[in-house]
């Protein structure tokens, strides 16, 4: 097909409009100088800051855990319904069960953090747990959403597998827990990994509801660079951006890579 | 048949009913919860409304509902004008992404089949960093000292500094910038698949390039322009983070009016009228994404 020179530049803008806030972001945070117009010389004194703020640290280490927990609840949660979506056919409620699934994918997040704050202030008058807002509350709201995007992911996985495979195994005389541990779960096993990956990444970056479930012993990494960021723009959260985007780069393409090779050719 | 039984048998039940009894207590129930709360007095306490219900020695005595929260929205000149204005950024967020999105879903639609999955890559890549931090970056570009503004006056476009952070400029930015992913990926997956053979038969026919866009591409790929375009609007209208930070004083959107009524003025009771409000002006949109994503499912219209 004829290579459009229009189509080609769009593109081109559309990458440097992507990618070049994150650029300028790495930039700056080896910028000696706090102003993001004058160069002070590259210098790596704001990561040496950084890894002595211990409110960044402590939140860091919350969030990981929370969105660890939150991610693998989701999977569990997901795997089953993205079974229940592919394998199950009609059942009573299925269409209430599909609204609930793909409802969380587009509620507004604020409606969301709302819905649960008042859900968990609610639950705690009738019968005192939770006591206060922290890690759980922060971790059941991250696994809601969570769960609605792993199941997504697991699903079409699922419904792209020869059913053949599990019937086999069924007629074989293989009970169906251990048809899904030995058959089904190895052939989905790269959408499993994308799935728990996406709700950890989720939990990991999730402000607006967060806001609403936590609590004021409880304060996540983005909560914490949240507030930090309403003051205007400090060269330590410049060297946590760069941290973020070079992790986040090297797992995805190492991810990309993996996927790549695996494929026979 | 061994398969006919376990399909009736208490594994399948557990199977369903695990993620089912979640998606209850934890969605549908809260979001009844603020339902509720939305048509409950307003009083001074903990927690800070009425309940619904009323009893008395432990039997129900009335009812009471109220639609003064709604009343005091909709006679609120600032949430009447937060509501249209949200929708308004919103679509136009939508329709620039829509403008941005689909030359490059189709430039990457149209590359070598070998070229496509690293330049989708690139699509997807600033969705996994962190959403605050890409907003936080166009602060450093859009600030009055910022990186823009020193550009345009070295250049001599300028000689004073514009003033973009924290105006409604700057949201549009941080929307279309936040969201451009969510268009460009289903509209791919529409080109993607769209047959070159039609364009070839176009061009056969003597239709020249432009002409066979209009007439063939853009009609068939309308299914990604409706799902793109619904995955922008939906959470840009409920957005709170972009204009918490980019906007200023003209920016009022729903989703920072919400925050501060809940927070600020802990009245309970109007933050869930204004979260229902907002739901009902979603509840097309969502109703039709969720019927486009059925479709989807099951294509062969199975169920």
């Amino acid at each position: 097909m004829r290579r459009s020179v229009f189509l080609m530049s769009c593109l081109s803008f559309g990458y440097a409009f992507l990618y070049l806030p994150i650029a300028l972001l790495v930039v700056w945070s080896f910028n000696g100088s706090r102003m993001v117009n004058v160069w002070g010389g590259f210098s790596t004194k704001w990561y040496g800051e950084l890894t002595r703020n211990e409110a960044f640290l402590n939140a860091a280490w919350l969030s990981l855990k929370i969105a660890a927990t939150s991610a693998s609840a989701s999977l569990v949660l997901g795997t089953l319904a993205a079974v229940v979506l592919v394998r199950f056919g009609k059942f009573r409620g299925r269409l209430l069960f599909n609204g609930l699934i793909a409802a969380p994918l587009v509620m507004p997040e604020i409606i969301l953090g709302l819905a649960m704050l008042l859900l968990f202030v609610a639950l705690e008058q009738l019968t005192g747990w939770p006591d206060g807002r922290g890690f759980s509350t922060i971790a059941i709201t991250h696994t809601t959403v969570g769960m609605a995007y792993a199941t997504v992911v697991i699903r079409s996985r699922l419904a792209q597998m020869d059913e053949s495979l599990e019937e086999a195994a069924l007629d074989l005389g293989a009970r169906p827990l251990k048809v899904f541990l030995v058959i089904t779960l190895p052939v989905i096993s790269p959408a499993l990994a994308a799935a728990w990956l996406l709700a950890f990444t989720l939990s990991l970056d999730d402000i607006v509801a967060t806001q609403f479930v936590s609590g004021p012993g409880a304060t996540t990494l983005p909560i914490e660079v949240y507030s930090s960021v309403r003051l205007g723009v400090s060269p330590q959260i410049n060297a946590l951006g760069t941290i973020i985007v070079a992790v986040v780069a090297v797992i995805i393409l190492a991810a990309w890579r993996l996927s790549l090779s695996k494929k026979p050719n | 048949m061994r398969v006919e039984r376990w399909r009736q048998s208490w594994g399948r039940r557990a199977v369903l009913g695990v993620p089912f009894v979640w998606l209850l207590v934890f969605f549908l129930v809260p979001l009844l919860i603020v339902a509720k709360i939305s048509i409950s007095e307003i009083r001074v306490g903990v927690p800070p409304y009425e309940p619904l219900l009323e009893f008395a020695d432990g039997a129900f005595v009335g009812l009471r509902a109220t639609v003064t929260n709604f009343v005091l929205l909709f006679e609120d000149s600032l949430y009447v004008g937060a509501y249209f204005q949200s929708l308004t950024i919103a679509a136009l967020s939508t329709l620039m992404c829509l403008l941005i999105g689909y030359p490059m879903a189709l430039a990457i639609a149209r590359a070598a089949p070998n070229r496509r999955p690293p330049l989708l890559l690139l699509i997807i890549l600033p969705f996994w960093t962190s959403f605050l931090i890409r907003v936080y970056a166009w602060m450093g570009i859009l600030k009055e000292e910022g990186l823009l503004n020193g550009l345009l006056m070295w250049l001599g476009v300028i000689s004073e500094p514009l003033v973009i952070l924290n105006t409604t400029a700057a949201v549009y930015v941080g929307i279309v910038y936040s969201y451009l992913p969510f268009m460009v990926l289903p509209l791919y997956a529409t080109l993607e698949k769209l047959d070159p053979s039609l364009l070839e038969a176009a061009a056969d026919l003597g239709a020249r390039p432009i002409r066979a866009f209009w007439s063939v591409t853009l009609p068939l790929s309308l299914p990604g322009i409706v799902s793109g375009s619904l995955l922008v609007f939906v959470p840009a209208v409920g957005e709170y983070v972009i204009p918490d930070l980019l906007g200023g004083g003209d920016t009022q959107m729903l989703g920072k009016a919400l925050w501060d009524m809940f927070a600020l003025n802990r009245d309970w009771p109007s933050a869930a009228a204004l979260a229902v409000a907002m739901l009902a002006a979603l509840a097309v949109p969502i109703a039709l994404f969720q019927h486009w994503q059925s479709k989807l499912d099951n294509p062969e219209g199975q169920e």
